[in-house]
Order: C-alpha cells, then structure tokens, then sequence
C-alpha cells in the first residue's frame, strides 16, 4: 500500500499540488485522474521522488519514503516499476535489452535465467517474436508494451503508469488497460495509474482520486462517478458524448 | 554563481553510489568508439590543412633572408605542438563530440529516458556521465597526438610540394632546439579540455528542460560554454606551467 500526506508542490508563483493525500492500495489499479494541466502528472512524480514535493510525505508499506536516506530511497526504488507516458525506452538498445536492462542492473542471476524471464515477460505483454527489434521499429501500442514488460520484469512491489494510453486507438488501450489490470491482479502490486482517459476510468476504475486544478476533489469508484454531485468530476466525466448517452439511459 | 555551483554538485554526483566497473567498462568502451574513432577523420582533415597552411603562412612571414628556412618548420612545429593540436583542435572537438553529448544527454531528459534510470535506482549521472568523461580524457590526449603529427605531415608535404623548404630543412627545423616538455604541455592541456568539453557539455545536457528546441539550445550552450572554458583553462596552464619563474 502506497500512503500520500499533504503533498503540496509549486513551479514558481505556480501552485501545482495543493496538500494533497490519499491511500493507494494492493492488487487492484488505483486511478489519477483529471483534465490535462491538473497536476496529475506531477503527483506521480512527487510520489516517486522524481520530482520533489514542497511539503508532505509518502509512504510505502508504511516505509518513509520522503525522509528516508540516499541508500533506502534506492533499496525503496528498486521495488517499483514505472511505465511512462512515450515509453521511456532506451533508443541505442533493442527491446530485449531494454527489458533486460533492469535484470542486468539490479538483479543478481544466471545468463540463461535473466534471458527466460524477459521472454516471459514479452510473452505475457504480447511481444513474442519482438526482441531484436529497435524501438524505432515499434508502433505506439508496442512501445507502451515494452514499456510495461520492461516496467515487471522485476517483480515489482509498486507499479506506475503514466497515461498509458495516451495516442492509442481504442482497441489498443482496452488492451493496455486490461493488461495493467491482470499484471496488478497477478502479481499483486499497488498500482497507480493516471489517466484523462474515461473509457480506462470506467474500465478499470475500482480506486479513483479525482484531481481539479491541483486539489483532489473527490474519490471513490467508477459505480459512483457518474452520481458523485461534484460539478468538476460531472464536467469532466460528461465532456464525451458516450458517457452523455449513458447518463441518458441511466436516467 | 548558481550554474557553477550546480555544476559542482554534478560532478559531485558522478561518484556517488557507482556502478560496477564491469558495467562502466562496456559502456566506456563504447564511449571510446564513439568519441575517438568516429572523430578521427575530421581531425585528420583539419590538422592537416592547418599544418599545411601554417607553413606556407610562415613561409610568407620570414622573407628576410638571413633567417635560415629551416626556422619555419621550427615556428610550425611550436604552434602545432603547443597550441593548434592541443586547443584549437579543442575546439573542433567542443562543436563535434561536446555538442553530440548534449544533444544525446537532452533527448534522454526530454524523453524521460534519465527519469527511467532514476526510478530504477540508478544514479543516471553516474551511469550516463562518468563512461562520456573517461572516455573522453582517454581518447582527446590520442586525438592531440594523431593531430599533431598530422599538422607537420601536412606542413612538410605542403613545403615538399611548393618547393617552400626543402625536406631536409624542414625535418631539420621540427628538431632544432626541440623542447620535451612542451608534448608533456600539450598533453596536460588535452587532458584538462578533455574533461572540460565532455563534463561541461554532459552537465548542459542533463539539464535539458522542455523540447526538442530545447535540446538544440542546450547543445549549443555546451558548445559555447565548452569554449569560453577551454580558453581560460588555457591560459591558466600557460601561466602555471610555462612561465619563467
């Protein structure tokens, strides 16, 4: 379980985060979400420590992330996995070595070993026969794939994604969405996931955290989102002409 | 004040929470390959040419005639070996290598290729910059070595081909009065541009915020900055190393 505290956050005279907090828990995918420029983006940021937050704490399995020492932070980073928003690959190295690069880096294991578990993962993502290719060969979708395989070949306690589907066709982010939900089931991880993106949020949507303008508005799950009697989340979840339709038959 | 400062911190980083050698080995092989052996034509050509025209530049220079001709391929193997093939080539080497290292280092940033490595726990300073420094203080010594030899080649292949100086008189120049310690000059001043021009452009690089624009900006800053760094580390030596008392 991942714990915020008044996470709190400026850019300048600019107040991106405003103090603040929520839990995330284990085995099923914990949803970000708002419109773009909210401060989303930034939030899972602040909790990986990529960027520092102004005030406040994070806590992993009740571990302080915000006040721990150089040494623990990396013991603590060393148990997340984290796909991002273009992938993140590493463009000299092809996609076995990128999901590899983990393994190489942190993992103490034999040659062979290292090489079955990043075809498993591949499998697992649907990229069996993509290892030699570079990421430049690679579609939108199989970017984000590698990413994500990248992202698990570790184990990972704590999983992190930033829009994954952002610039994916429909079908392709269904697919996403139901992959980062069968990995977070499976191997059990506290899995965060920001998105603008509402067919994801009614997909997978158990745990959201509805964020405006920087405050965290409200939360709850996608059963509730559509009757929450918040005027932001209504604006921002009725902004597609579906979900308008559903409200219609809802009612 | 505050970027040199930064820049400190930087460095500081790179030996912070190491990599293992087998790791930094690979990668500061390739490093090599890519700094040195893909910068050796360019150096070949200008170090050439500059040898080439220094001398025929001299040539022009010392029409009085009871200067023998032999001192113009004295005064062209003093520039090369003191400063063309150590700083001017610097430069060249600022805008050719310092520049690509910026750009790659900016392109890793804006596409949170460096943000991958961090949450991984990899201290991506370490990882990314320390293999572009040692490389390049490796391989910048090597590269003033083939530049300076290529420079009085051109020289004594200019004055064999105009007839300026005969072959004799030229070789007989670049001996006359030869001081060693001037190479071991050059070659602490390639070292000291070597990690000036690989540190200053990785630190623009890292740096990098916003886009490709950005990426473009930072890689002429490194150029920039690599350059006003090479030209004071220059004469900074030149005062601690060859002035008379």
């Amino acid at each position: 379980m991942i714990e915020i505290q008044n996470i709190s956050k400026s850019f300048g005279e600019k107040k991106i985060l405003k103090d603040i907090s929520g839990k995330f828990d284990k085995g099923c995918p914990n949803l970000i979400i708002g419109a773009s420029g909210t401060g989303k983006s930034v939030l899972l940021k602040c909790i990986v420590e990529l960027v520092k937050p102004d005030e406040g704490y994070v806590f992993f399995d009740n571990r302080n992330f915000t006040e721990s020492n150089r040494k623990d932070k990396i013991e603590i980073r060393r148990e997340i996995g984290m796909l991002f928003q273009g992938g993140a690959l590493f463009d000299s190295k092809t996609v076995e070595e990128n999901v590899r690069f983990p393994l190489d880096m942190l993992a103490k294991m034999p040659k062979d070993e290292k090489t079955d578990r990043v075809n498993l993962v591949l499998n697992r993502v649907g990229l069996k026969n993509a290892n030699k290719k570079m990421p430049s060969e690679l579609s939108g979708g199989m970017r984000k794939r590698v990413g994500i395989a990248r992202a698990i070949v570790n184990n990972p306690k704590y999983l992190f994604c930033d829009e994954p589907n952002s610039g994916l066709d429909p079908q392709t982010s269904i697919l996403i969405d139901e992959l980062i939900q069968v990995l977070t089931s499976d191997y059990d991880t506290t899995t965060i996931v920001v998105t603008h993106d509402m067919n994801s949020v009614m997909g997978i949507g158990d745990n959201i955290m509805f964020l405006y303008q920087g405050e965290k508005l409200w939360e709850g799950g996608k059963d509730d989102i559509t009757h929450s009697g918040v005027k932001e989340l209504d604006d921002f979840v009725f902004a597609n002409k579906v979900m308008i339709a559903m409200r219609g038959k809802s009612r | 004040m505050k970027e040199i400062g930064k820049y400190f911190i930087f460095i500081g980083y790179l030996f912070t929470n190491r990599e293992s050698f087998k790791t930094h080995y690979k990668l500061i092989i390739d490093e090599c390959v890519l700094i040195g052996v893909n910068s050796i034509f360019l150096f070949v050509l200008v170090s050439s040419f500059i040898g080439a025209v220094s001398t025929v530049q001299t040539a022009f220079n010392l029409v009085a005639p009871y200067i023998p001709k032999y001192v113009i391929s004295q005064v062209v193997r003093e520039m090369t070996v003191l400063e063309l093939a150590p700083t001017v080539m610097a430069i060249v080497y600022a805008g050719k290598v310092g520049s690509s290292m910026s750009g790659n280092l900016g392109t890793m940033r804006i596409t949170e290729q460096i943000d991958a490595l961090e949450v991984m726990g990899i201290n991506s300073i370490n990882y990314l910059v320390l293999p572009k420094i040692v490389a390049s203080v490796l391989m910048y010594p090597l590269l003033v070595i083939v530049s300076g030899v290529c420079a009085l080649m051109g020289g004594y292949l200019v004055g064999l081909i105009t007839g300026i100086l005969a072959p004799t008189e030229y070789i007989y120049g670049i001996r006359y009065l030869f001081n060693e310690f001037t190479i071991t000059f050059a070659l602490i001043k390639a070292i000291t541009f070597g990690f000036l021009v690989a540190s200053i452009s990785s630190f623009k690089g890292y740096y990098t915020q916003g886009g490709a624009l950005e990426v473009g900006i930072s890689s002429t800053k490194a150029v920039t900055t690599s350059v006003i760094a090479i030209l004071l580390a220059d004469y900074l030596l030149a005062q601690l190393l060859l002035s008379p008392a």
